[in-house]
């Protein structure tokens, strides 16, 4: 695999972030969607990022909270009396 | 979803209220102080720490940001407190960006974009994963935690951690493209192997 050299390429990553979190000017978005669709490498890269963010995402990322630690929180927090149920 | 929160009836004192608050909320710092320390210990220190605080200032809650930013505020600082306790060596306050960006030049160019999330997810898959974001220097791991893990926006982030946007998207950027490059490498070699057997 060849390392990733294209002048605009590095302009690009740097604005990498912000173009996925539609914080990027509509100039610069335009600029930066004119060199995707020339660079199949950036658009690996960007696509990659992107799906990167969606699996963090993923509720199997974000357990809850074990029932024991939820309990001895309760308890420090002198707050036994609204253990059961979940108070929600 | 749960009801929203009184603000009012929790600075009261209600303490019904703040039952409610601890569990809307405790999930969300636990995962935090888990992924920044690594371990279930030290994780319900920080979760214990953080409402026990959030308990004794509530009624210095001015409501500039959201009950859960504050709450990640506090937990963020448990969780740095903790760590330099722990690992003095440790610099939080790096990774300012800097004019070297060689390291965010990519190397990997593999594109496993299009798999479905329970092939990339599946057991070994999801250790990797969160083994990558464990191995994210600490000062990156938790602006991308607040800002990708847990859903802030880029405000609250700097928010919570006391750093100015641009901080934060420097970070973030820097995280992001480190963890695609990890699992960049892991999945073109893991599937590139599967397709050869």
């Amino acid at each position: 695999m060849s390392e990733h050299v294209h002048k605009n390429c590095k302009e690009l990553l740097g604005s990498l972030s912000s173009y996925i979190d539609g914080d990027l000017s509509p100039e610069l978005c335009l600029e930066l969607e004119k060199h995707l669709a020339g660079c199949d490498d950036c658009t690996v890269v960007l696509n990659t990022t992107k799906r990167t963010i969606d699996l963090v995402h993923s509720p199997l990322e974000k357990p809850d909270l074990p029932e024991d630690v939820r309990e001895r929180l309760f308890k420090r927090l002198n707050l036994d009396t609204y253990l059961n149920p979940k108070s929600q | 979803m749960p009801n929203e929160i009184s603000l009012e009836a929790l600075i009261a004192g209600d303490r019904a209220e703040f039952a409610r608050l601890v569990d809307s909320y405790s999930s969300s710092i636990y995962r935090l102080g888990l992924r920044m320390l690594g371990n279930p210990q030290d994780a319900e220190d920080i979760l214990q720490n953080t409402f026990i605080n959030a308990l004794t200032h509530i009624h210095k809650f001015e409501g500039r940001s959201s009950l859960l930013t504050w709450l990640y505020r506090i937990a963020s600082n448990e969780a740095l407190m903790l760590l330099r306790k722990k690992k003095p060596e440790v610099n939080l306050d790096d990774v300012e960006g800097g004019d070297d960006d060689e390291d965010l030049r990519p190397t990997q160019f593999v594109d496993w974009s299009a798999l479905p999330e329970d092939e990339l997810l599946s057991g070994e898959g999801k250790n990797f994963l969160d083994e990558a974001i464990r191995t994210l220097p600490e000062s990156m791991r938790i602006v991308f935690l607040l800002r990708d893990v847990e859903g802030l926006s880029i405000r609250e982030t700097a928010e919570a951690l006391n750093l100015t946007e641009t901080n934060v998207k420097t970070r973030l950027l820097r995280a992001r493209v480190s963890l695609r490059e990890k699992l960049s490498a892991y999945y073109g070699e893991r599937f590139s192997v599967r397709s050869e057997t």
